[in-house]
């Protein structure tokens, strides 16, 4: 099935090849006019440019100083399946998923893999007039305009295998469009599942515009179907317009054997607020690269995050922020509660322009180990060209204060209880700063199941029970 | 209720307590005196369980059972209380969560249901009056931004939500001023009654004016070396230390 239905990578798996990167260099190059065939013209536009681009950077590895704490080696040399002939996947999500989030009545819509689901609940999703939300591909056909103006302007340039190799191989993803003054009277909500028989990898390009005076939440939420090894690759351009509010909410929860690579891309207008809170519950290996450009004055924006992990779970997370212009607010927040063996990373890069006088940025990570054989790798990484900025960042890596364990158990609370409420406090800022409160509440009470070691799925979702 | 007998402890290697005898019984207010590094907090620790201090000889029991063998957490709910010379700050945990675990665990241990939101706020109300304890610390984190008073007031406040046969003052009135030094001692002397028992550990015997003891010992170098009636609080806070490090001497 796998070689007839799913482009293989490796044809003869007992010819070892050269490097990780040349077998996609050989299945593009064989397969470059199926993969245009199943995208659309504005995808394809840069797709040999992205592949050039590849073929010059290969995958990014620790050597270079944005992926020290990344190392996808081991899950590179996976052989995963592509679906460049855009298979359907046997699944429909709307009769299967239930929600980890009841209650907060989104907009909901499925990226099955790399490929949108098509809607079946017009009534539900009835959007507000003049927004679309649907797949790249179908808007591509509908509203070619939409596209051209932003589709792949944050990242065709990017200096980086991982973006490059999304821009040759991705054929669609999820487009959202909230058309000026409009505020979205609920949440979006992105489920992307990963669901297949074989080792699959999936790359999906998402484009979001939020014009002038409107407001959007999204909330982007990863699941994993099967217990086969997935990795997705996906790259989100986020475009916030002049005065527009967009909140940003991703919320991993997958399996063990996923890889989960993710680039996202806000550029920001005058006077924009952005919220963005990045969560890892449970996963295998996380690569986020978070890349804010604050391209008007006044912005302000609120980047948190979060990592809860154990075995040898990996997270880093890469995230930068820009101030080309005078008067913004940056606030970024992370934490990370480590255990076992497993290993987080963090960089925090912020760029304060020449011209970007009265910045205001505030940079925090802070991180609890709870075994001597977790690792967790911090770098704050300011560049302050401006003269009149407040800046400042604190990174602290500890474990749990004995004292204040005592001090609870000398109330009668169990060393085990202690522990659970020491660390739901070290995490309770991030999630304080959700700005939806089914979501909040929710959170808390899947971060309190994940410390007591309860969740190892996603919770509520049949498929995966 | 309480009997310690022949205690020695070390911090670090450095032995502390060097034979230390106590007996208390219910309904008995003792003081426990003496100059500084005489092994007073040690003494406190020990009794709850302080993984830092080793006990290297004697017992301790309370009720009949080896107290040395409990965990913290069971030694508090066997009702045994310290109130901290320095209490910890815990942000992010607030106070209700706080004391609602502790409270329901200490049901728990005693074969109870636990509280009802409802019923847990109710009494959280009234023991709240009975330190005079402000509305918005209870709101807040645990002792996170608490002025020295409001800490000190904060762990008579959770001595009366937990209701402790054996309550361990340690250094209660350090960094007190007058006003609330009177209400933390008017809320444990509200708290007394024939069936528990107070250890007040200090330094001076400002405190002992409020709450008065039944018994007041002097621990020296490791060992209570004196006890007597409240009387023997007034010498001291005459006469200072000395004299009592000179007997102690010339016995040797």
């Amino acid at each position: 099935m796998k070689n007839n239905e799913i482009s293989t990578l490796n044809a003869a798996p007992t010819v070892r090849q050269e490097t990780l990167e040349q077998q996609y260099i050989d299945l593009y190059k064989e397969q470059r006019e199926s993969i245009k065939k199943h995208s659309s013209a504005v995808m394809n536009t840069s797709r040999d440019e992205s592949f050039a681009r590849f073929e010059a950077l290969g995958f990014p590895t620790s050597a270079l100083e944005n992926y020290k704490y990344t190392d996808l080696r081991e899950t590179l040399s996976v052989d995963y399946g592509l679906n460049i002939n855009r298979i359907s996947v046997p699944i429909n999500p709307y009769e299967v998923f239930k929600c980890d989030v009841p209650g907060i009545h989104s907009y909901l819509y499925f990226v099955v893999n790399d490929a949108f689901y098509p809607v079946n609940d017009p009534v539900h999703n009835k959007l507000p007039e003049g927004v679309i939300i649907g797949s790249v591909k179908d808007v591509a056909a509908s509203h070619p305009e939409l596209l051209r103006d932003y589709f792949g302007k944050l990242s065709t340039a990017k200096n980086d295998g991982l973006v490059a190799f999304n821009g040759a191989f991705a054929q669609d993803g999820f487009f959202m469009y909230v058309p000026k003054n409009v505020v979205m009277d609920r949440p979006v909500q992105l489920v992307n599942i990963m669901r297949s028989d074989v080792d699959t990898m999936a790359n999906s390009h998402n484009l979001i515009v939020i014009e002038e005076g409107s407001k959007a939440q999204l909330l982007v939420c990863d699941h994993t179907v099967d217990e086969v090894r997935f990795l997705s690759n996906r790259v989100t351009e986020v475009f916030v317009g002049e005065n527009a509010t967009y909140e940003h909410y991703k919320l991993e929860n997958v399996h063990t054997k996923t890889t989960n690579l993710s680039t996202l891309l806000i550029d920001q207008r005058k006077s924009s607020n952005v919220l963005a809170n990045v969560i890892t519950l449970h996963n295998g290996i996380t690569r986020n690269t978070i890349e804010i450009d604050l391209d008007g004055e006044g912005c302000d924006t609120l980047l948190c995050g979060m990592v809860i992990a154990d075995k040898k779970q990996e997270v880093d997370n890469f995230t930068s922020i820009i101030h080309n212009k005078p008067n913004c607010n940056s606030r970024e927040l992370f934490k990370y509660v480590l255990d076992d063996m497993s290993k987080g990373g963090f960089t925090g890069k912020l760029l304060v322009a020449k011209d970007a006088q009265k910045t205001a940025a505030f940079q925090t990570n802070r991180n609890i180990l709870l075994s001597k054989t977790a690792k967790m790798r911090t770098k704050p990484q300011l560049e302050i060209w401006a003269d009149d900025v407040k800046c400042s960042h604190g990174a602290t890596i500890g474990s749990l204060d004995e004292s204040a364990k005592f001090y609870m158990q000398s109330r009668g609370i169990s060393e085990k209880e202690a522990r659970l409420l020491l660390m739901f406090a070290f995490t309770n800022d991030v999630i304080e700063n959700i700005r939806i409160p089914a979501l909040q509440d929710r959170m808390k009470l899947l971060v309190e199941k994940r410390l007591r070691g309860e969740l190892s799925k996603c919770e509520g979702c049949v498929i995966c029970q | 209720m309480l009997e310690i007998k022949n205690l020695h402890a070390n911090i670090n290697g450095k032995e502390i307590l060097k034979g230390l005898d106590l007996v208390v019984r219910p309904g008995e207010i003792h003081a426990i005196m003496g100059p500084n590094g005489a092994g007073k907090s040690t003494l406190a620790s020990v009794l709850t369980g302080n993984q830092a201090f080793e006990v290297t000889h004697g017992d301790i029991t309370f009720y009949g059972k080896n107290l040395l063998e409990l965990s913290p957490e069971d030694r508090s709910r066997e009702g045994i209380f310290l109130s901290f010379q320095y209490p910890v700050e815990i942000p992010g945990v607030s106070m209700v969560n706080f004391l609602r675990a502790a409270l329901n665990e200490h049901r728990k241990y005693k074969n109870l249901e636990p509280l009802s939101a409802t019923d847990f706020l109710r009494v959280m109300r009234e023991k709240k009056t009975l330190v005079e304890m402000d509305n918005k610390l209870a709101n807040r984190a645990v002792n996170e931004g608490f002025s020295g008073g409001e800490k000190k007031r904060n762990e008579i406040f959770q001595m009366a939500m937990l209701e402790p046969r054996l309550a361990i003052l340690d250094e209660t009135d350090s960094g007190l001023d007058i006003d609330a030094l009177r209400i933390v001692a008017n809320g444990v002397n509200k708290l007394k009654s024939p069936d528990n028992a107070s250890i007040v550990i200090t330094h001076y015997q400002r405190l002992l004016d409020y709450i008065i003891p039944d018994f007041v010992h002097v621990l020296y170098d490791g060992r209570i070396v004196k006890s007597g009636g409240k009387e023997l609080a007034l010498e001291l806070e005459e006469r200072g230390y000395d004299w009592i490090k000179k007997e102690v001497e010339e016995t040797v």
